[in-house]
């Protein structure tokens, strides 16, 4: 009984189903974890976590500067920026929006590098579903090639304050 | 043998066993304090339950997220510490025939964390900490809220103390001989992740405190986030103890089911405690600043061991129950001893629906989202409360549940009101928790996130939004948090009840729960180790989760590429 001081000698190796099941759960534990490095060598989702220190300002400073050079439109006040495939692209989450909207080309690969300017916040890209963590003070580097033409938005997926359904974003991909 | 001093203990008048009387004023007291923090909790959630269906949208955005806070604080971290300073209380005493080693820090431990715990409410419901359970700087809140915080974990620190002191004194003044059962042992398993989990907590609270009085600088976001979780997914890991050592003190209670073999059952909690680092990286997979390689090793350790060892627990447990009924003589068939377990008895259907819940969908959900790279489709969606509710709710606070079944009518001596409304209030609980677990799930799946007040993003500049399927899960996640919600009003009015103005059942056994007969005729005899039953049922388990598991890599194909 569980709530009693067990009899003497009461450890013994496992045996029976038990045995059986402790073996089928190690070998599945083991595939868990090898599916990991698998799909990391050759698998074409990964989150690498590369990033960089950078502050608001810098950060602030370097999406200004894209906006001036790449600007290609406007939507809702909103500058729409068209880097070239293989640029590095700059993203901002500040409260309460993604700044600039980013136009890029299907099958193209971009390094979208994703900072904020205040509180932590979530990267969102919808309706694909795919959700990256943004943190203040570093310049997360996201290696992405969109798949398939259309808009796509961005929300905001971390609490930032209220206001924080306000935090939307846009993606257009030709 | 026992170490009372006169007059400081009785026996049980159903188990024979003995009782400190400090112990249990002290197990009452924490008891009635986890089931008040339970309360608020539940006040929050049908609140929030009713704010997420968006045909109702209840709230306002400021009260959303701060009853967000509320329902967070209170059910995670109050209801559950209270509850298991309780459970560690009953199992180093009446299990171990021991006294309480003292009275005087289990006051200072217990006035500590109520004196935080009313702290860390009061300025919440001030509008001065709106910050999330988690409070990630630069969110700042009032200072008296990370206080109450460190409070609270300091106060459960000391009441851990109390608790190995006493299995101290216990083994010194001999009064078990031989080893400590096992539900002591799965309780020690949790103290020592406690212990682990409250230093996190002190680590990242203490120099938040500070820079929230102005001393310090803020604190660095990333390092703020590795250690929170130590924190905040090790004290989950306190919970998963608790609860399989409810489950087998649930299961010999309610069906003399004995472990088939302790050594196996001992290591599995072992492994809980050497790999209980392990869901603290799951929070971090779609992070900057840590790489691939810590990311994959820290979500498993190249094993996934504590993942092993629930594994373990989720053969084990029903195993010893099969074995205790065909040793009853309920020998038909594969299933036969599962048709004839006391499913009338609240002990146990609160304690095997919350094995189901916790394997079947809480251990599975968990252990996939947890994966490195599927951790990008579900990184901050409504995956993750689908997922958790279904391991702290639908498995530890219904194993809780299940225990109060047994510990107020043995420790408080009051029996329960409304019989057969404790008979189902496991099942209306345990449904809710499982159809509002499935529609945050499926919501999830399409991106809809956690902790938000309105998907339809109205007054964003830039449209954003769902489709109206996602809209229909959100509307059966409400559905389900209403069925819980009655679910746990039962459970709250039926235990409230039962310890205020149940009728007193000291001097006598308590009134019993259904039980087992043995099938007349049969000699009840030693358990065979032969549980072929439990083996189809870990085995549909098995099938389940690799189904889960690949079709999360197959959809997570169909993702743009990212690196």
């Amino acid at each position: 009984m569980s709530i009693y001081v067990p009899e003497k000698n009461w450890f013994r190796a496992p045996s029976g189903g038990e045995r059986v099941w402790i073996g089928l759960s190690l070998v599945w534990c083991l595939i868990l974890f090898l599916m990991m490095p698998y799909w990391h060598f050759k698998g074409k989702q990964n989150s690498t976590g590369e990033a960089y220190r950078t502050t608001p300002q810098a950060f602030q400073a370097r999406v200004d500067k894209q906006v001036a050079s790449l600007k290609v439109g406007e939507e809702m006040g909103i500058p729409i920026v068209e880097p070239s495939p293989g640029a590095d692209v700059y993203l901002l989450g500040r409260m309460w929006q993604w700044y600039p909207i980013l136009k890029l080309r299907k099958d193209q690969t971009y390094r979208i590098h994703i900072s904020s300017v205040d509180l932590q916040h979530g990267f969102s890209l919808l309706p694909v579903n795919m959700n990256f963590h943004i943190l203040p003070g570093l310049d997360h580097v996201l290696t992405m090639t969109p798949t398939r033409a259309g808009d796509y938005s961005i929300i905001c997926n971390e609490f930032c304050g209220i206001g924080h359904h306000f935090m939307t974003g846009k993606i257009i991909v030709e | 043998m026992g170490n009372f001093q006169v007059n400081a203990m009785r026996k049980c008048d159903t188990t024979g066993l003995p009782v400190c009387l400090t112990a249990q004023r002290y197990i009452k007291l924490n008891g009635v304090f986890a089931v008040i923090f339970l309360l608020i909790g539940t006040i929050a959630s049908i609140l929030l339950a009713m704010t997420r269906t968006p045909a109702i949208h209840l709230l306002s955005q400021t009260w959303y997220y701060r009853i967000l806070t509320v329902h967070g604080l209170n059910m995670l971290i109050f209801w559950m510490l209270f509850a298991e300073v309780a459970i560690l209380y009953f199992c180093c005493t009446t299990l171990l025939n021991s006294r309480l080693y003292s009275k005087g820090v289990a006051l200072v431990g217990f006035v500590m964390m109520l004196v935080g715990a009313i702290i860390t409410d009061v300025f919440v419901f001030m509008g001065k900490a709106d910050v999330l359970m988690t409070s990630y700087p630069p969110l700042k809140a009032h200072a008296a809220f990370y206080l109450g915080i460190i409070l609270v974990a300091v106060g459960t620190l000391v009441g851990v103390f109390n608790f190995f002191a006493t299995l101290y004194i216990a083994k010194r003044d001999k009064t078990y001989d031989g080893s400590v059962p096992l539900v002591v042992f799965g309780a020690i398993a949790a103290a020592i992740i406690a212990v682990v989990t409250l230093l996190h907590g002190a680590v990242v609270m203490i120099p938040t405190f500070a820079w929230a009085m102005d001393w310090t600088a803020q604190p660095d976001p990333a390092w703020y986030r590795l250690v929170w979780w130590g924190l905040g997914h090790q004290s989950q890991q306190v919970n998963v103890c608790a609860m399989v050592a409810c489950w087998y003190f649930l299961a010999t209670m309610t069906t003399g089911a004995k472990p088939l073999n302790q050594a196996v059952c001992r290591t599995a909690f072992v492994l809980y405690i050497l790999f209980i680092n392990l869901a603290s990286a799951h929070h971090l997979l779609v992070d900057p600043g840590v790489g691939a390689a810590w990311k994959i090793w820290n979500t498993s350790y190249a094993m996934y061991l504590a993942v092993l060892a629930s594994m373990i627990h989720g053969f084990t447990v029903p195993a010893s129950i099969e074995a205790a009924m065909r040793a009853k003589g309920y020998v038909k068939g594969l299933f036969g001893w599962l048709a004839n377990v006391p499913w009338k008895n609240p002990g146990f259907s609160s304690m095997f629906l919350s094995l189901l819940i916790f394997g079947f969908i809480g251990g599975i959900t968990g252990v996939t989202l947890g994966t490195q790279q599927i951790n990008i489709l579900a990184h901050n969606t409504l995956r993750i409360p689908g997922h958790f509710h279904a391991t702290v709710v639908g498995g530890t606070t219904l194993a809780f549940m299940g225990l109060f079944y047994y510990v107020v009518p043995l420790i408080f001596q009051r029996e329960f009101y409304a019989r057969k409304l404790c008979a189902i209030q496991p099942f209306i609980f345990a449904a809710g928790i499982v159809i509002m677990s499935m529609g945050m799930s499926f919501a999830g799946s399409a991106g809809v996130p956690r902790r938000h007040w309105d998907v339809e993003f109205s007054g964003a500049p830039l449209a954003a939004g769902f489709d109206s399927g996602t809209h229909i899960w959100l509307g059966v996640l409400g559905v389900g948090g209403s069925i819980a919600f009655i679910g746990m009003l039962m459970f709250l009015l039926l235990t409230v009840a039962a310890v205020f103005f149940g009728k007193s059942n000291a001097g006598k056994a308590m009134t019993p729960w259904a039980a087992v007969q043995p099938i007349e005729g049969v000699t009840p005899g030693e358990p065979s180790e032969k549980t072929p039953g439990t083996m189809v049922l870990v085995l549909i388990l098995l099938v389940s989760f690799a189904v889960y598991y690949f079709a999360n890599w197959k959809a997570l194909v169909d993702v743009w590429y990212v690196r």
